[in-house]
């Protein structure tokens, strides 16, 4: 108790109750999140299917992962141009509605409750579902095609189409991005776009010099937990298209599935997981490098 | 001209919602339309309504149909949202109020762990949950949320928090108020919004869950709502889509009701605390 007393100097007995307040949360971390987290990396070194306990490997999981097995590298093609197809397309449509959506008018709080329909649902089953009778030869997206007068789509049989329609059940859910933006916009104070009148700016010029540099700290964060899940995207790979045409939608995390929980090489599937977290730490990295050329964090007193 | 640009805007946001809406309305639409009927028409209103599909659908293809389903989520959903709220509760509140040794080493540890994928922690999860005899029980969810593993509603709680003024407390204390009763009887009165937004959305999320079942959930007859309707996906080899369909729109009936009853709350609350969805 002496030494808190020097550490915090108001400090009673119930500065020792936060961590009893905070111990499930230590529990948690240590037993469901630290152990299974360093767990994984030792078993990427190991042979360990579940009916043979495993063996020290060394470095061979990730020696055959790149040298080797047939279907890594179109793993990781696929969930690259996945993350580049659905991240920025999400992102764009989560910014343009949320400008447009910034306004004071009746009924606005009715469109952002529509608009932020499809993030609710969008992981689900029954929208996997729907997703793959809708894009099917006869349903009701080639239906449309044929009604104007344009020949139907073979969306799941062309490599890039099947990457598209499952990128486009990402896109759908912009709503959640876009309430973000929202609440940034209505921080951006209003005196910068009267400053802008007066100095005749464009409502376009505004929106690039005012509006899009203080939105890119919002902007980072939604880039940064979209791209996140992203890159580990299973259940529209798996429900959807099952990893096909041709691979092509043969998502990282449908192939970590297959090889952990089908074929049970557990010490083969951690070395992929490990894999999947250094794209992500890496895409994390770079990304926090970059901010300081791209994000705005000062006040928007410099215009 | 304002005027113009007002009904440009409102007529743009109009169209756009409805092409947005289009896909669950069609849903719907197709759930209630005869079988021949579901791949042939963009229209959204059936030739004439059958509710046949819910029906023969509603009893499932094999041994258990979509009560068990149905019962089954809500046993899993259900004490993982109270276990995941309570948790959150107590250790934002030791977060936001004490000062205590180690208190930021655990808060940064805590935001890392938001940004730590669930693919790289699946596989020994598996293993310790089997070891444990959890395998097949939904204390695989339950017992996690009970301590807190969900750092998103910490956050969001502690963010909360943050904005309860501390002369509640300091009064409280005067009053001969423990840190508990603090927690319980100042605290929590005055956070309805944050723990109805954590409770909708660990429902919703919870309910939609499809990774976690499949890989903890084996038995068909424990199966939650996401792999009942998988199965009915399996084993039709999608010769009746109607019944599918139904079942999916049943199964998104309890995400839409709490969204709708709760979207006041959580909407506004998720854009206040700042944080994704």
């Amino acid at each position: 108790m002496n030494k808190l007393g020097i550490v915090f100097r108001n400090s009673d007995n119930r500065q020792w109750i936060g961590l009893l307040y905070v111990s499930p949360f230590i529990i948690g971390l240590l037993v469901f999140k630290m152990y299974p987290f360093l767990a994984s990396l030792y078993y990427s070194f190991t042979d360990f299917s579940l009916l043979k306990p495993e063996k020290f490997v060394g470095l061979s999981n990730y020696i055959y992962m790149f040298t080797k097995d047939p279907l890594f590298f179109p793993a990781l093609k696929a969930t690259l141009l996945y993350v580049l197809f659905a991240v920025p397309g999400k992102l764009a449509f989560a910014l343009l509605i949320a400008v447009i959506l910034n306004v004071n008018m009746k009924f606005i709080s009715v469109y952002r409750t529509l608009y932020y329909l499809p993030s609710i649902l969008g992981g689900s089953v029954a929208i996997a579902i729907l997703w793959r009778s809708m894009f099917t030869k006869d349903g009701v997206v080639n239906q449309f095609i044929t009604g104007m007068g344009l020949p139907a789509i073979d969306w799941f049989g062309i490599p890039s189409l099947a990457l598209i329609s499952i990128s486009l059940l990402s896109i759908w859910q912009f709503g959640s991005s876009m309430v973000l933006f929202l609440a940034g916009l209505k921080q951006i104070p209003k005196d910068l776009y009267e400053a802008g009148t007066i100095d005749g700016a464009s409502k376009l010029r505004m929106f690039f010099s005012i509006t899009f540099p203080l939105l890119t700290p919002i902007l980072f964060f939604n880039l940064i937990m979209q791209t996140v899940n992203a890159f580990q995207e299973f259940t529209a790979a798996f429900l959807i298209t099952n990893g096909g045409p041709l691979n092509s939608t043969y998502l990282f995390g449908l192939k970590l599935y297959q090889d952990a929980f089908q074929f049970a090489k557990m010490g083969y599937a951690s070395a992929l997981s490990w894999i999947l977290f250094l794209s992500i730490m890496l895409f994390t990295v770079i990304a926090f490098k970059s901010q300081k050329y791209w994000t705005h964090y000062e006040d928007g007193g410099k215009f | 001209m304002t005027s113009l640009i007002r009904m440009g805007r409102l007529s743009f946001l109009t169209i756009f919602g409805i092409i947005l809406i289009y896909p669950i309305i069609w849903l719907i639409s197709a759930s209630f339309k005869p079988l021949p009927e579901i791949f042939s028409t963009v229209n959204l209103i059936p030739s004439r309504f059958v509710i046949t599909s819910y029906i023969n659908g509603w009893k499932g293809s094999g041994q258990f149909g979509f009560n068990t389903f149905f019962t089954n989520s809500f046993l899993l959903v259900v004490p993982t949202v109270i276990a995941t709220v309570l948790s959150s509760v107590i250790v934002a509140y030791g977060f936001a109020r004490f000062r205590f040794p180690t208190k930021n080493l655990f808060f940064s540890l805590m935001i890392a762990t938001l940004m730590l994928p669930n693919a790289v922690i699946i596989i020994p999860s598996y293993l310790l949950f089997r070891n444990l005899g959890w395998l097949d029980t939904y204390w695989t969810f339950i017992i996690p949320s009970m301590f807190a593993t969900y750092p998103f509603f910490i956050f969001m709680l502690i963010q909360f928090f943050r904005g309860l003024p501390r002369d509640l407390d300091e009064s409280a204390v005067v009053d001969g108020c423990n840190s508990f009763k603090i927690l319980t009887h100042i605290l929590l009165p005055l956070s309805k919004p944050a723990l109805v937004s954590a409770a909708v959305f660990q429902f919703i999320w919870t309910w939609n869950d499809f990774f976690n079942s499949l890989i903890y959930i084996n038995s068909v007859k424990k199966y939650p709502i996401s792999l009942g309707l998988r199965m009915s996906l399996d084993t039709s080899s999608i010769s009746n889509w109607d019944q599918v369909m139904a079942m999916s729109v049943l199964s998104i009936v309890p995400c839409l009701i709490i969204f709708f009853l709760a979207q006041r709350y959580f909407v506004e609350g998720i854009a206040t605390t700042g944080i994704k969805g």
